[in-house]
């Protein structure tokens, strides 16, 4: 898995005790001979690296989820497809303008329905980001996402979309061509879609540009996945006028999964894998795949008037407000 | 959503060089003019028609028949969710002294009116209320007047000004996007009509939600309309933006609006919007507005 290989190289500060401690263990496998015993050795080690795993997981700040969900060995959006769907077919462009390949969608078979996968797409290094624009999409990439979920409402096929962008792109092109008209529309397509939709956070939720292919019959969180209105960096900027204060923004934003179902917005957080998604995104993954199983099953049982009814009602009684006479 | 949330930074403020109150200078053209003239001009300069910022009450004025405004759901407060605070700055206190500058009801202003005599569900955003940000009072504002607008089917006009989510209230205040644009779905499902008046300046989640959602969407002139604010686009593009980007004659040209409507005409092309779109001529299934051109026999149809 090339996620593998990244996630070596790319180490959070707070991820290295782990990781050096895990390398030790391997230098002792390696040194290990029929003559040389370190069993005992290694057992005490990885007693020692999950108890410390467990500790410093147990307990992460807000900021340090935002950096796991940023994790560039995080598995992505055609991860997760090629791990939980067969058969995909991608299908490509918003027959206006261009593909965007920021946002992948197509056919695909989960379980033992056929449906819709869509989502953000972030590259693994340097090219393949420049291709996928960091998983920013452009109002094309949106225009694709809505012609794809009215294909799927239209033949009532359940969507399955999975969101990980740091936001819609806020280029001058973008904004030429309706970057604020694209992710509107789909937002009024997605509230009348007569078919299940369940949507998922695999990494970063950043604003209106994940809302875009959010307005779902369920909102699912991995673990150490955020949801914001706006980047930690962003809002450090703008409240203190000082970077060194991202972490305070991270806490005072309450962005992470814990925090959205707290709030009412998201219905359920999926585990990931013991020290997050990109140590093993198979286990991630079908962890993932029960909790889609389970939620497309209650969904497939609701009638598409009962669906939107409870749909609406969903986001209607999001927020918070007091009233007085 | 860093950049519709520096709405602070959009506006630019009337430079008072001259004495307040009797004198004021235009931004565009740097005339001297009457303050009671600008005020009798609805704030356009008349020397070169700049549209400065109309207050909301004054704008409510203008578009609405007089005395016909029903105000509606006044009391809702926020309930500041996140206990936000910056350092010793409270959210709390600062709603408290937004309000107590700008009045009740948040940063919108709701209820019924009649524009033309045409029934209609009207919302003002009140820009100088925390930039006319959207945060839960202001989404739940707009849902419900969407949903009395379907109730009573009438029309619903919105005339938004707003730096777009309120970031102190976090990810429910992006909701708010995804709870009014379903609510104009089901406007839109229901065939009534909705009508979007773009004012200066209207950005990030407002834009990318309802306020691009309209039947129709016309713009004040020169307002700025966009998803990202001008200063996010230049930090990531890494130059200078041209003159008149993202303005609402930019809008035009690129098709994204219908119209731009100078604030003279405001009141009466929403008049004609109306009559256009009388949701009562819907009931049945003939062409609405056969019966009004009786003479159209020569269309042979």
């Amino acid at each position: 898995m090339p996620s593998q290989q990244l996630s070596e190289r790319v180490i959070l500060d707070f991820e290295r005790p782990i990781v050096d401690l895990e390398k030790k263990i391997q230098e002792l496998r390696d040194l290990s001979t029929e003559s040389v015993d370190f069993s005992s050795e290694i057992r005490r080690l990885e007693q020692k690296a999950k108890k410390l795993r467990s500790e410093v997981f147990s307990d992460l700040a807000p900021q340090q989820k935002v950096q796991l969900s940023r994790h560039p060995g995080r598995p992505f959006t055609l991860d997760y497809i090629k791990l939980l769907a067969d058969d995909f077919v991608e299908l490509h462009g918003d027959r206006g303008f261009r593909d965007d390949p920021a946002i992948v969608g197509g056919l695909a078979k989960f379980d033992r329905w056929e449906v819709l996968v869509l989502g953000h797409q972030k590259g693994r290094n340097t090219k393949e980001n420049i291709h996928r624009n960091f998983g920013m999409p452009r109002p094309e990439g949106y225009r694709k996402a809505t012609r794809l979920m009215e294909l799927a409402g239209r033949f009532r096929r359940p969507i399955l979309t999975f969101i990980d962008t740091p936001g819609a792109y806020p280029g001058m092109g973008a904004e030429e061509r309706g970057q604020m008209e694209a992710i509107a529309k789909s937002l009024e397509v997605m509230a009348a879609l007569r078919t299940p939709i369940i949507s998922t956070v695999i990494g970063e939720g950043g604003s209106g540009g994940a809302l875009a292919i959010g307005v779902a019959d369920r909102i699912l969180m991995l673990e150490y996945a955020i949801y914001s209105v706006i980047s930690p960096e962003g809002c450090a900027s703008i409240l203190w006028r000082d970077p060194s204060r991202v972490p305070d923004a991270a806490s005072q934003l309450k962005l992470t999964a814990q925090d959205l179902r707290d709030l009412g917005v998201c219905d359920e957080i999926v585990a990931e894998a013991s020290g997050g998604a990109h140590r093993d995104a198979a286990v991630t993954a079908s962890k993932l795949r029960s909790a889609l199983k389970r939620n497309l099953g209650e969904l497939e049982e609701l009638g598409a008037d009962e669906l939107l009814e409870e749909r609406y009602r969903k986001f209607r009684q999001m927020g918070a407000y007091a009233a007085s006479p | 959503m860093a950049w519709w949330s520096r709405s602070k930074k959009l506006p630019p403020e009337p430079k008072k060089s001259v004495p307040k109150g009797i004198w004021a200078k235009c931004d565009a053209c740097a005339a001297t003019l009457y303050e009671r003239d600008l005020e009798e001009n609805h704030q356009v300069c008349p020397e070169c028609g700049y549209h400065r910022r109309l207050a909301t009450e004054a704008r409510m004025r203008l578009v609405l028949d007089e005395g016909s405004f029903r105000p509606a759901d006044e009391g809702l407060e926020s309930a500041d969710p996140l206990e936000f605070r910056v350092d010793s700055n409270r959210y709390r206190d600062r709603l408290k002294a937004a309000t107590k500058s700008h009045g009740r009801g948040d940063a919108y202003r709701a209820g019924s009116a009649t524009i033309g005599g045409r029934p209609a569900e009207v919302g003002f955003f009140v820009f100088e209320y925390m930039g006319g940000s959207m945060g839960s009072v202001v989404g739940e504002k707009i849902s419900r007047q969407f949903e009395r607008a379907l109730e009573a089917r009438t029309p619903a006009v919105v005339f938004s000004a707003s730096g777009g989510a309120r970031m102190q209230e976090g990810v429910l205040s992006l909701m708010q996007m995804a709870k009014t644009s379903a609510a104009r779905a089901r406007l839109a499902e229901a065939k009534l009509p909705y009508i979007s008046v773009l004012l200066h300046p209207t950005t990030g989640g407002v834009a990318a939600s309802f306020a691009m959602l309209g039947d129709v969407i016309i713009a004040e002139p020169n307002a700025l309309i966009g998803f990202a604010g001008p200063r996010v686009i230049e930090q990531t593009i890494r130059q200078r933006l041209p003159e008149g980007f993202q303005r609402s004659e930019f809008l035009l040209e690129h098709g994204m609006i219908d119209r731009i409507v100078p604030r003279r005409e405001l009141k009466s092309t929403l008049s004609r919007f109306l009559s256009w779109f009388d949701p009562t001529a819907e009931a049945d299934d003939r062409v609405s507005g056969r019966s009004v051109h009786a003479s159209s026999s020569a269309n042979g149809a």
